[in-house]
């Protein structure tokens, strides 16, 4: 056992090593972000002709320093009874990790099942999979009414279909392809020797896709996950502007966004929400890898 | 080696047509059998022609030739993993449907195959696993099997944690722990080196003797297949049949000694006369006489 322990504490020390990574990479962006606008021209620039130098102005480019202050302010100043924005931010994004998580759930098992029928059978996965592409090039913000006016007139059982559960869905619509396309690479790529293996013991398919199948699949479905959470919060932050649901990190894009010109440091306070709520999710999924291929020897290329 | 273990078993006489009507009693009876691919397309290939094969319960046949002759397309006919186009396979006295249907053999490949999301013991659990044995008696077996190919140590470790000779070992472990009378091997020590290799050979040899187990085993090197079998069954390329039969009588008592055995190389060049006799094309040639070189190294 002292390898997987050996295993582990490399683990551990590669995870510090990701953290200062992550941390330095932040300083970089902030670096270039105010060497740029110290340095860029204040009312923009040619390359080529091709305008596309940003400006460097205050309403353009606010400081990093601003963003991180404004965070501490009263979200309206003149009213003392209103929260600080960080706070406001921060429910905010629970809520958005919220729908984007029942998305992500939606839009695993939608994934997973699609996939397993398409590995199943040859004409559903011939028949579906262009579709499954397809559906990926409609543009959200085109299908967010019509699910949000179909989850209006919804009412199975007698139950009222929240108005939440249609951003959650479009959520999910973004979230299940990479899980789909990903676990069918993965159910694919089982081995034919185990596969020849298991036809030897006369294992079913039903026993084969829990054994093996499944198992072998995990280290692409991963991945796949992964894609997929930040999907999800894509997905969710954009419903919710779309279909003008309140409480949420799209909200409050939208809100801030109409206060940019008088005060450009506060969008920026939503777009790290948004940013949180996506690594939020790429946390959970990298802590469920790690609980899944904890014994598992990993693929070279990680 | 150990030289003090007993491989006590009774040779079958099988040159004796009489004892040849006894299929019931076989552990693989093929008469007939042919295998042709893509059938009715431009690119049909007939894999194997009209072959006729009894595997005597108890016996060990190697399958020999070059490569292309079919042998490990004969082999996946005795285990029901592909319908023959003609003939009839019998596995333990039954079809060969049924006799995969009952796990009546157990099969082991060049590759371990081995399942690293599952620990030593959990694989070689599997096939019990799918019998439906329960959770304490197939853990049992499983320990038992493990402990015959000497892995008792290793019991809860990975499979990625192990040397290749010790995966090769926990896959026959895992092909035996349903104890089949029937033993399928498609190279299985391909990919080990010289030294593991003939560890193996006697290792395997030891364990099928103890549980009584017909094998048969498809491999590339001649000193090889001398060495463990009751009967070399030469194959020919294109299409694939058998073309002699080298029956080896070493005493059942296989030790370092016997590689030295002048018997042994008698044996060796008989299977080499036979591989190279075949009328093979040049390139099946030069791979024969690939083989043969190779094996020559091998002896000294």
């Amino acid at each position: 056992m002292s390898q997987i322990a050996r295993r582990r504490r490399a683990g551990s020390g590669r995870a510090v090593r990701q953290v200062a990574l992550f941390v330095l990479a932040l300083a970089i962006a902030a670096a270039l972000w105010e060497l740029y606008k110290a340095t860029g021209p204040p009312e923009g620039g040619d390359v080529l002709g091709w305008r596309i130098l940003p400006r460097t102005s205050d309403s353009a480019m606010p400081h990093i320093w601003d963003m991180i202050t404004r965070l501490g302010d009263r979200e309206r100043p003149l009213q003392a009874s209103s929260n600080e924005i960080w706070r406001v931010v921060l429910a905010g994004g629970w809520y958005s990790f919220r729908l984007a998580l029942v998305g992500l759930l939606i839009g695993s098992v939608v994934g997973v099942g699609l996939a397993v029928l398409m590995s199943r059978f040859g004409v559903v996965r011939r028949g579906l999979l262009p579709y499954v592409v397809v559906s990926q090039t409609v543009p959200l913000i085109a299908l967010a009414p019509l699910v949000a006016s179909w989850g209006g007139r919804l009412h199975p059982f007698g139950w009222e279909w929240p108005r939440w559960l249609s951003v959650a869905v479009l959520g999910a619509f973004l979230a299940f392809f990479p899980v789909s396309v990903g676990t069918l690479r993965g159910l694919e790529s089982t081995s034919a020797t185990s596969l020849e293996l298991m036809r030897s013991y006369a294992a079913t398919w039903r026993q084969t896709l829990r054994r093996v199948r499944f198992p072998a699949a995990v280290p692409s479905m991963i991945p796949a996950f992964r894609l997929a959470a930040a999907a999800a919060v894509v997905g969710v932050v954009v419903a919710e502007i779309s279909t003008g649901l309140r409480g949420g990190i799209g909200r409050l894009i939208i809100e801030y966004g109409r206060q940019a010109t008088g005060d450009p440091a506060k969008v920026y306070a939503a777009v790290f929400g948004a940013a949180a709520v996506g690594m939020a999710m790429a946390g959970l999924v990298a802590a469920v890898d790690g609980l899944v291929m904890h014994h598992r020897r990993r693929p070279e290329t990680t | 080696m150990n030289g003090d273990r007993v491989v006590d078993r009774d040779r079958p006489a099988l040159a004796d047509p009489a004892q040849r009507a006894a299929v019931t009693n076989s552990a693989v009876a093929i008469s007939g059998a042919s295998k042709s691919f893509n059938v009715g397309t431009p690119g049909e290939v007939d894999a194997l022609v009209d072959i006729d094969l009894v595997v005597a319960a108890g016996e060990f046949v190697s399958l020999i030739g070059p490569s292309g002759c079919g042998k490990s397309t004969l082999l996946r006919l005795i285990a029901n993993l592909i319908e023959p186009t003609a003939g009839s396979v019998l596995v333990t006295g039954k079809p060969a449907a049924r006799a995969r249907a009952d796990q009546d053999y157990g099969m082991a490949f060049q590759q371990a195959g081995l399942f690293d999301w599952r620990s030593v013991v959990r694989n070689v659990e599997l096939p019990l696993e799918l019998k439906g044995w329960d959770r304490r008696r197939r853990r049992e077996r499983a320990l038992e099997m493990l402990a015959l190919v000497k892995l008792d140590e290793f019991v809860d470790h990975r499979p990625w944690q192990l040397s290749g000779g010790m995966q090769q070992r926990v896959a026959i472990a895992r092909a035996l722990a349903a104890a089949p009378p029937l033993l399928l091997m498609d190279e299985p020590f391909g990919a080990l080196d010289e030294m593991t290799r003939e560890h193996m050979q006697s290792e395997l040899l030891r364990i099928c003797a103890e549980a009584r187990t017909s094998v048969v085993f498809v491999t590339h090197s001649i000193p090889e297949a001398v060495f463990l079998s009751h009967r070399v069954v030469v194959m020919s390329p294109r299409p694939g049949r058998i073309t002699h039969v080298v029956t080896v009588e070493l005493s059942p008592v296989r030790t370092v000694d016997t590689r030295e055995d002048p018997y042994f190389f008698g044996k060796i060049t008989q299977v080499r006369e036979a591989l190279r006799g075949l009328g093979a094309s040049t390139d099946d040639e030069l791979l024969i006489e690939q083989a043969s070189r190779a094996s020559h190294a091998k002896e000294r």
